[in-house]
């Protein structure tokens, strides 16, 4: 755990429970990644955040909180955001990947670069009520291009931005993925692969489903280089 | 005894709030087709106009994916679960 990388993409409502979670089990580096600001609409699921970081990078944000409570850990700031032309060189040296961005072309481009790369991803999504979470270990389990071969369209599906989420699933999906993280790490249990979890926040209930590789996925059958959409 | 469809929260505004309606159909396309009855516009959200299950759309019969059985041919009975499983993308913002 001292020796590892983790890389958290998107330092919001997921990457903040997540990165704190990470950060107080002493995790050896920390790399957040965001190219967004503090937003007071962000305050009440972003909970490195404060009403007077308005304005400010996510990852300084996050970093200032970070370093404060877990100064054994090193937290790497990169105010970036993670796209098509830098993602393989900004993620080379992650031991995994938190995915915590917001959109499915994030989504998609960090499936395909963690597969490119060999390194496992915690994927996960929330909106409104609705979390799911699976961790993909390239070439050895589904991927999320597996599970969905393509990103919607825009416009088909609301982003959480665009919909609204409940703020306390953030904080449970996030942290969710850094149970993952460790059990990754410390190679203790069981991992989320070749299974989706789906939390309903509304009715309370977490459930499975079973995934299975796509001998014709896109990203992880034949390892295609990184790409966005509908490559 | 009826086919228990468990409904994904962003889709209960078409079936008045439930979490799990009830349907029936000796197949999923004809369980498809017997749920738009009951709840109207549920079909277009789960198929596109062509009448195949969307590609950010997953459907599974007792945990498996119907992708990997006989897509919306698979035969389904009393007693079956079918979830769906909508691709979601929020997260960061």
């Amino acid at each position: 755990m001292r020796d590892a990388a983790v890389a958290i993409v998107g330092v919001g409502a997921l990457g903040c429970a997540a990165a704190e979670a990470l950060a107080r089990a002493r995790v050896g580096r920390l790399i957040l990644l965001d190219g967004d600001v503090v937003e007071r609409s962000n305050l009440h699921r972003q909970l490195l955040h404060r009403d007077g970081d308005r304005g400010r990078p996510k990852v300084e944000s996050a970093a200032e909180r970070l370093a404060a409570l877990a100064p054994g850990t090193v937290i790497e700031r990169r105010t970036v955001r993670v796209a098509a032309e830098n993602a393989a060189a900004l993620l080379a040296d992650a031991t995994c990947i938190v995915d915590a961005t917001d959109g499915f072309e994030s989504k998609f481009l960090l499936n395909d670069t963690a597969v490119a790369l060999g390194t496992p991803l915690v994927h996960a999504g929330i909106v409104r009520f609705l979390g799911q979470l699976m961790t993909v270990l390239p070439g050895r389990s589904a991927c999320v291009r597996c599970l969905f071969r393509a990103p919607p369209e825009p416009g088909d599906v609301p982003s959480c931005q665009e919909a609204g989420v409940l703020g306390s699933l953030a904080g449970t999906i996030g942290l969710l993925q850094a149970a993952e993280v460790l059990r990754y790490l410390t190679g203790t249990g069981s991992l989320l692969t070749d299974r989706l979890l789906t939390y309903d926040a509304l009715a309370n209930r977490f459930r499975h489903v079973r995934l299975r590789r796509n001998s014709s996925c896109p990203a992880c059958s034949t390892r295609l280089a990184v790409t966005t959409r509908n490559s | 005894m009826a086919i228990q469809v468990r409904i994904p929260t962003p889709l209960r505004k078409l079936t008045g709030g439930s979490e799990s309606v009830s349907g029936s159909g000796a197949t999923v396309a004809a369980l498809v087709q017997d749920l738009e009855t009951r709840h109207p516009g549920l079909k277009e959200r789960i198929c596109d106009d062509a009448g195949k299950v969307r590609r950010f759309v997953n459907v599974y019969v007792n945990g498996d994916d119907i992708r990997f059985l006989d897509n919306l041919e698979t035969p389904v009975k009393d007693g079956d679960e079918i979830s769906i499983v909508p691709a979601i993308a929020g997260g960061a913002r």
